[in-house]
């Protein structure tokens, strides 16, 4: 697919952008090799992961020309890091919501001027993005909507307030009556907000149509992780983490169509018995701390180890796809309704208690038939890392094998965790 | 069937000859900066008829030699196993990893902890204190064992621990002390890891740091179980790796 585009000097955008454009050459010259290295050197990949790659080789060019088109024509664009941002209500009021750059380890001596060096890897990532110039997604943002997950991103919006118009949506911590009350005001509050951004309203149509199309892109998720179930496994995990990752910020119908293009090759591959990996190969779920692209340290560890990852319980994972906003909203109070309760029903650590994740584990682990799971914490990141004991105990008690692993964006513990990954697959 | 076990640590490269299962030879040579150089040593003997490769190098190894290859993780149960049946559980405490593996009644892997990025109270570890204190690694075990009491060391990291070791000399605290202050802080560490994966014994306690008296006095006295140390500790890894080409 690349081959056919021709050339583009994106410069001038970056520019206009108010982009570093020498650091941001040096960020795409990294992340090229790191694509190449852990994607394009996998064997038998399904053919429709070339969009994902045609995608991976414009993402900061192509697709910032779209999102610069899309403001031109009077849409909006809202930044964001978490999946309790209702991107239906976005997208109602003329908005393209999308997931910001918080990967890799970028300016990190200008960031821990700013906030404590031992805040987890995501957050300084985000922070780095921006204070470097190097995030094209970053700068093209109306409006960044922050959320009150976890004590460091609520401290960090403080500290990102100051650099780009924010919005802090105040997510609750346990889910009781009062608490949906809270969260209910807090949908209202970033409707409004977006309502005096954008000068638009919220009417019916539009709403319903946007919980439509949203619900059609986790659905086209829903059925490709879906495939991931079959004995043969028809896709890496890599390629699958992937697509979520990219469902972030990708545009919403030709995304639900080119994964809708994947599921249907993966569903011929399992009626083929196509498999990406040896019938031996030990099929891991992974669970844990967010991964936001490019950030595919633990699914490449395993499967350069020889195992194959086959679900991901995570906010680039099932909690991203697996639930729906309720399609029957007749006003738009009803379906403001109904995405308090779909996003509610997340299970995030920040919640406490938050025993309905360790179900959702234990769960996906007899539907895609896993041999062991991970338990992926980035350092810093108190919640997972709390959660992982919790986690590490249920599995241990329903006879699951569990590798805990805690980590971040560096490479300098690569030796030590393909160890202990290559240890926990020999031991299944 | 003559089968020789690599085990490229990151201080040491050991290697066992098996033949029919029987150690015939074993060698240790040190890592430097050119592992394959001590590797190739050993091969260029040529009385082996397969390799199998296990430590930090093995991976290059493989690309180097296409042998298999096997974590340490295995190569220690295997090999530790193959010494003393009755192993319970397996301690190494390597050049910069340290690692419990709890062992099922079979001999396999039931679980195991590991060092996840510092080479906090390793032989580097060791290494590095025994320069701050101007003793050779054999001689402050020594003086470790003669002090009667050690000063109480707070740092495990390889950094602080040598800032406050120096702070320590320049108080004018006894080097024995000190050293024995060093020891006790990575017995406890490494006693509290035992503790928490619940191992059951015997213990066998191997890796190039099985060697120091003073760590094997102090993982003996702590342990609640017994404690099996092998009489060449540093080469478990590599007998066991030769091991894993019999299909154990």
């Amino acid at each position: 697919m690349s081959d056919n585009v021709e050339t583009v000097d994106y410069t001038e955008m970056w520019e206009e952008l108010g982009l570093n454009v020498p650091a941001h050459c040096a960020l795409l010259k990294a992340i090229g090799p790191a694509y190449e290295s852990v994607y394009l050197s996998q064997k038998n990949r399904p053919e429709g992961m070339s969009y994902f790659d045609f995608v991976m080789s414009e993402i900061h060019s192509l697709r910032i020309r779209e999102l610069q088109d899309h403001k031109a024509d009077g849409g909006s664009i809202i930044g964001t890091f978490c999946v309790y941002v209702p991107e239906e209500i976005i997208r109602a009021l003329g908005g393209q919501s999308i997931g910001l750059c918080a990967g890799a380890e970028w300016a990190f001596p200008e960031v821990e001027q700013v906030m404590p060096r031992n805040t987890c890897a995501l957050i300084k990532s985000f922070m780095g993005f921006k204070l470097g110039k190097v995030c094209p997604y970053f700068e093209s943002a109306d409006l960044v909507v922050g959320e009150t997950t976890c004590d460091g991103k609520k401290k960090a919006y403080e500290v990102l307030g100051k650099l780009h118009p924010t919005h802090v949506m105040e997510l609750p911590q346990m889910k009781r009556p009062d608490d949906r009350a809270l969260w209910r005001s807090e949908i209202d509050r970033l409707a409004a907000k977006l309502e005096e951004l954008t000068g638009r309203t919220l009417d019916v149509a539009s709403l319903k149509a946007a919980i439509k199309e949203v619900n059609d892109k986790r659905r086209a998720l829903q059925r490709l992780n879906a495939a991931r179930k079959a004995a043969a496994v028809p896709i890496s995990g890599k390629d699958a983490l992937l697509a979520v990752q990219v469902a972030f910020y990708d545009d919403v119908p030709r995304f639900t169509q080119m994964v809708n293009a994947v599921a249907d090759e993966l569903e011929a591959r399992i009626q083929a018995g196509v498999s990406v990996a040896p019938a031996e190969a030990k099929r891991i779920l992974i669970t844990g701390s967010p991964m936001a692209i490019p950030n595919w340290k633990v699914h490449d560890i395993v499967e350069r180890s020889g195992g194959v990852v086959v679900a991901e319980e995570l906010c680039t994972g099932s909690r991203y796809y697996d639930t729906l906003v309720a399609e029957d909203g007749d006003t738009v109070e009803e379906m403001l309704e109904a995405i308090t309760d779909k996003y509610l029903g997340i299970n995030c650590a920040c919640f406490t208690p938050n025993d309905a994740r360790v179900d959702d584990i234990m769960r996906m682990a007899e539907e895609y038939n896993v041999d062991g799971v991970i338990h992926y914490a980035l350092q810093f990141c108190g919640p997972y890392q709390f959660e992982g004991y919790t986690v590490e105990k249920a599995a241990r008690a329903n006879g699951m094998p569990l590798l805990k692993v805690e980590t971040d964006y560096s490479m300098e513990d690569a030796g030590q965790l393909t160890t202990r990954v290559e240890a926990f697959l020999e031991m299944l | 069937m003559r089968v020789l076990g690599l085990d490229i640590g990151s201080r040491s490269v050991d290697a066992v000859w098996l033949d029919d299962g029987r150690i015939t030879d074993y060698a240790i040579a040190d890592s430097g900066f050119d592992p394959a150089a001590a590797y190739e040593g050993f091969l260029a003997r040529g009385d082996h008829d397969i390799v199998v490769a296990t430590g930090y190098g093995r991976h290059v190894a493989r690309g180097a030699l296409g042998c298999p290859v096997v974590t340490e993780i295995k190569a220690y149960a295997l090999g530790a196993t193959a010494l003393y049946p009755e192993a319970g559980s397996v301690l190494d405490i390597g050049g910069q990893d340290t690692k419990i593996i709890s062992l099922k009644a079979s001999g396999g892997v039931d679980d195991f902890e590991m060092n996840d990025k510092c080479a906090a109270g390793t032989g580097k570890f060791l290494e590095v204190m025994a320069r701050a204190l101007g003793f050779e690694l054999a001689e402050m075990a020594e003086a470790a064992l003669a002090a009667e009491e050690g000063v109480v060391i707070s740092s495990m990291c390889t950094v602080f621990a040598e800032s406050e070791v120096t702070g320590l000399v320049h108080k004018g605290v006894d080097r024995g002390r000190i050293a024995r202050g060093l020891h006790d802080s990575i017995a406890k560490r490494t006693l509290g890891s035992l503790k928490r994966v619940n191992v059951r014994g015997p213990l066998v306690f191997a890796g190039g740091v099985a060697k120091n008296p003073a760590m094997v006095e102090l993982i003996r006295g702590g342990f609640a179980g017994e404690v099996r140390i092998p009489d060449e500790a540093q080469i478990v890894g590599a007998y066991g790796a030769a091991l894993s080409a019999l299909g154990r």
